[in-house]
């Protein structure tokens, strides 16, 4: 299925070819070549909606690293084609607003190639079926989160938030990896499909359940869970559209897709449905009730996204609770909680979109985002406020808008939780429903505080240096237009949505369960007066009372406990890591090139010696070895004299020009070993780094005899004996062991399987290509170190840019 | 004089390169060559008429050179091999008669550029922090 790869590789292409094109389409309209990309690969995956429905799913896989089992294979079934959609649809529209949110000053290069590395990135991370291929995209999404965090890096906010929203989710993903590595070593495999199949086995290994808590780790820290949601408030430092993009719409959903991707495999205990389903209330009421007391509208909606992620993590662990029941008619009253998150996860992309854009708006209008200083621009902004009401008013819940039909099914999946004490479930599940209803009121408040005391009230005077108020140009406004009208509409046709999308992903989540009656159950506008509705009523009714009487209750955040943040925690343990690390390095950093030297060869010796020890094969073969010829022992002879000689040289040009000696010593061996290709290399070394220490003789100090004490100088002279016996013995042991296969076979095989003669270069650029290709690599990245430390030292004593 | 040798280690270093497949050589070697006729000229020119004559910066040499070894590397995937696979073709080319082309050359095309680069790179940059 090439269409899948092409999705995955295409935004990265494009990402290359943005700086090029920016040559020629300048200024921004880059963005109307960027726009096209997420154009184009919505209407490639929406085609396959319809088969998708009918049952179809797409597996296709690519070798990558054969040899360690990881397969670039991507798979698209009703699960990815939510998100995919998601990724490419919100895309499109986060694009064409930025074309006019970013004025022409900024690096906009820059902002779209960032931005298509992360559409990429998470494209990769919902179609790929192997968990190593997973990994590296989910990495990849975190660090182009990072970069474009920090877009605008001359501020410090921006690098604070940057690399806290970096260090939290890499973090998360390091310990997701390890989850992945216990998975496989359960199930020798690395793809999901299969390891869904031996979810059984999985259940019954030991490890089962730290490779749930890990991979449960790195899902609730992508996706802002309590306690790892600090790093989204500071993420709000990044451009609007990214805000709405990343940080709301796509990325923060990457932990709620890789937790329903894992559902069939993890959900048969019940540690996943109180870890993911308490986590997930949790967070919904910290964030609730931590966004009411924002008074940075941006501030706030990252608080409701935590909110509301919360919420969408809740209904999942509800929903694992189906692999516990036995009877159908259990399982449909559970497998509705999964089929409730589903619904509004694309709920809260479309009016959370579209509420971020309103935000970006006011901000790119009126110069500012602090709702004490924003008022009475309802009728000043009429589309911009019509938009705002729309998108509140469905995430509090309210009709005629979508997020009232996933907020009643929230409440009676909430409520199916009385059911679930026949399944030996802890009766204290009862509070959920109530933590539930507390966390929406919270919504309500903070709900109505977007509408009202922004586009109510009295207008306030511009900010200095902006025009008064008035409406945003119209290209700005279709973004969040093409949203609200989604959220009404998705009101008018849930059904459609129900059927076409959700339906397969509800297959995908669970696959023992497809065809069962009420897997895909109809969203009725209207249900009848039941429990639900009169929660949604007493939401409201409370909701207004206390938003009437905010003022008076909105002492209670001095409280103690609700003062308490985690950043305090989050900044004192980065302080104390800097510290601790700082201290350490001191101990053994102390910049003298001989001691580094003798780290370097006591590590050595210390790894030989052991290996040795613990091997105890003391097996010294020389039966095989030719005879050493007079001319060899002649050559030995002079570069045992040139080593000896150095200890004795007198300044430092001697000293050289004696090491010199013995490079070129060696280089004669290999052509008396009839090896032209390491006597040539070790030719030109020897040249470069004569070169190289002449240049360097600029810095050394005066050559002179140090005295150091007679231990130094014993200590000293023991380490040198000790690493030049650990060679010795090296050498001569690997005559007679055979540890590894022999690589001679390749001298009969390289010209058949590699087309060269040149056996050596088969091997260093075909057998064991992937070997050079590293050892390149490595050595670029130490050259990059070289000229860095070299142009960073001369630069000390310059203020450091960024800190201006 | 200077330039007579510079251009014959310079044909020295593409000849390894190119005869690395059959022969000693390839681009290790051939990378090494060519960096080490560039120190001669530095050594012998001052870095500004050197930088005059060959306007391009060595860190991008090496950068392009990496992009080359691992670009080939992801093209095998393209062909539905295994990454890193190489390929050659056996070729009829106008003057030079039946010629043996290969993804490998590319390969150590990118070894060779990444070597010279990084190699010049840090020469260049401890003797311009001498000035």
């Amino acid at each position: 299925m090439i269409t899948v790869l092409l999705a995955i590789f295409i935004p990265f292409i494009a990402a290359c070819l943005v700086p090029f094109i920016h040559k020629f389409l300048t200024g921004s309209r880059i963005g109307w070549f960027v726009i096209t990309i997420p154009m184009f690969l919505f209407a490639l995956l929406i085609r396959l909606v319809p088969s998708l429905s009918e049952g179809a799913s797409y597996l296709y896989t690519l070798p990558w690293i054969p040899s360690a089992d990881i397969y670039f294979s991507t798979h698209l079934d009703g699960l990815s084609i939510i998100f995919a959609l998601l990724i490419t649809g919100i895309g499109s529209l986060v694009v064409l607003y930025s074309i006019y949110y970013l004025s022409e000053r900024e690096a906009i290069g820059r902002f779209y190639t960032y931005l298509l590395l992360f559409m990429g990135a998470m494209l990769g991370v919902v179609l790929s079926d192997n968990l190593i291929v997973l990994y590296v995209f989910w990495e990849l999404t975190s660090i182009s989160s990072f970069l474009l965090i920090a877009f605008w890096y001359h501020r410090k906010q921006s690098r604070y938030g940057a690399k806290k929203s970096m260090l939290i989710t890499v973090t998360g993903g390091i310990f997701m990896l390890v989850g992945f590595l216990m998975l496989y070593t359960i199930t020798g495999t690395f793809n999901l499909q299969e390891l869904i199949a031996m979810r059984e086995v999985i259940a019954a290994d030991s490890l089962f359940i730290p490779a749930m808590l890990l991979v449960l780790i790195g899902a609730f820290t992508k996706s802002a869970q309590f306690p790892f949601h600090i790093w989204l408030p500071d993420a709000m430092e990044a451009p609007t559209p990214v805000s709405a993009y990343l940080h709301s719409a796509t990325m923060v959903k990457a932990g709620i897709y890789l937790v329903a991707r894992f559902t069939p495999v993890f959900a048969g205990d019940t540690t996943w449905f109180y870890v993911v389903s308490c986590v997930g209330l949790l967070t919904m009421l910290w964030g609730s009730v931590n966004a009411v007391k924002q008074t940075d509208l941006k501030a706030l909606l990252a608080f409701s996204t935590v909110s509301q992620l919360g919420m969408i993590m809740s209904l999942l662990g509800i929903g694992s609770l189906a692999f516990a029941s036995s009877e159908s008619t259990h399982i449909a009253l559970f497998t509705a909680a999964t089929f409730a998150a589903l619904f509004h996860l694309i709920n809260h992309s479309t009016f959370k979109g579209s509420l971020f854009m309103v935000v970006g708006i006011l901000d790119h209008e009126l110069g500012t985002r602090n709702i004490q200083r924003l008022g009475g621009l309802a009728t000043i902004m009429p589309i911009t406020f019509t938009i705002a009401l729309i998108g509140s008013f469905s995430m509090a819940g309210l009709p005629p808008f979508n997020g009232f039909l996933s907020k009643e099914l929230f409440f009676e999946a909430m409520l199916s939780l009385k059911e679930a004490n026949l399944l030996s479930v802890d009766s204290l599940v009862l509070l959920f429903p109530i933590i539930a209803w507390v966390g929406s009121i919270f919504t309500f408040i903070y709900c109505m505080i977007i509408v009202f005391q922004t586009f109510f009230g009295k207008v306030h005077a511009p900010v200095p240096g902006h025009r008064p108020a008035h409406e945003a140009p119209i290209q700005m406004l279709i973004s969040p237009m093409v949203l609200g009208s989604l959220v009404v509409l998705i009101f008018i046709f849930p059904n459609l949505l129900g059927t076409y999308i959700l339906g397969p992903a509800m297959n995908a989540v669970y696959p023992q369960f497809v065809g069962l009656p009420g897997l895909v159950p109809k969203i009725h506008v209207w249900h009848g007066f039941g429990m639900p509705i009169f929660m949604t009523i007493g939401v409201i009714i409370v909701g207004i009372l206390l938003y009437g009487f905010l003022r008076y209750w909105k002492g209670i955040y001095s409280l103690g406990f609700l003062q308490w943040t985690l950043d305090r925690s989050y900044n004192a343990l980065l302080q104390r890591i800097e510290r601790v690390a700082s201290v350490v390095t001191k101990t053994y950093m102390t910049g003298s090139v001989r001691d580094y030297v003798s780290y370097i060869m006591l590590f050595f010796i210390a790894l030989v010696g052991i290996g040795l020890l613990g091997f105890q094969q003391f097996i010294f073969d020389f039966s095989n070895d030719a005879v050493i010829e007079i001319n060899e022992s002649i050559i030995i002879f002079v570069m045992m004299c040139s080593s000896v000689a150095i200890l004795f040289a007198k300044s430092r040009i001697t000293a050289i020009i004696l090491n010199g000696v013995l490079g070129y010593s060696i280089a004669i061996l290999f052509v008396v070993f009839r090896a032209p290709d390491l006597a040539l290399t070790q030719i030109i070394v020897e040249t470069v780094t004569t070169v190289l220490f002449l240049l360097c003789f600029y810095y050394l100090p005066e050559w002179k005899n140090e005295h150091k004490s007679i231990s130094m100088r014993v200590r000293n002279g023991l380490i040198a004996v000790a690493s030049g016996v650990a060679v010795t013995v090296i050498a001569l042991l690997v005559q007679g062991h055979s540890l590894y296969p022999s690589i001679s076979i390749y001298y009969e095989t390289a010209s058949r399987l590699a087309g060269g003669l040149n056996v050596v270069n088969t091997i260093l650029g075909d057998f064991r290509a992937f070997d050079t290709m590293l050892e390149v690599l490595v050595l670029f990245i130490a050259g990059l170190g070289v000229f860095s430390l070299v142009k960073l030292r001369r630069k000390k004593g310059v203020d450091h840019p960024e800190e201006k | 004089m200077t330039k007579i040798v510079f251009f014959i280690i310079l044909t020295f270093g593409v000849e390894l390169f190119l005869s690395g497949h059959n022969n000693p050589g390839g681009g290790f070697i051939g990378g090494l060559v060519l960096s080490s006729a560039f120190v001669l000229l530095y050594l012998v020119y001052d870095i500004e008429t050197v930088h005059r004559g060959t306007p391009f910066d060595f860190k991008r040499v090496a950068a392009f050179g990496v992009l080359l070894a691992v670009g080939t590397g992801m093209l095998s995937l393209l062909f539905g091999d295994s990454f890193l696979s190489q390929t050659t073709w056996l070729v009829d080319l106008p003057v030079f008669g039946e010629t043996e082309l290969g993804t490998m050359t590319i390969f150590e095309a990118g070894v060779a550029l990444t070597v010279l680069g990084v190699v010049v790179t840090i020469i260049l940059g401890i003797s311009e922090d001498v000035e």
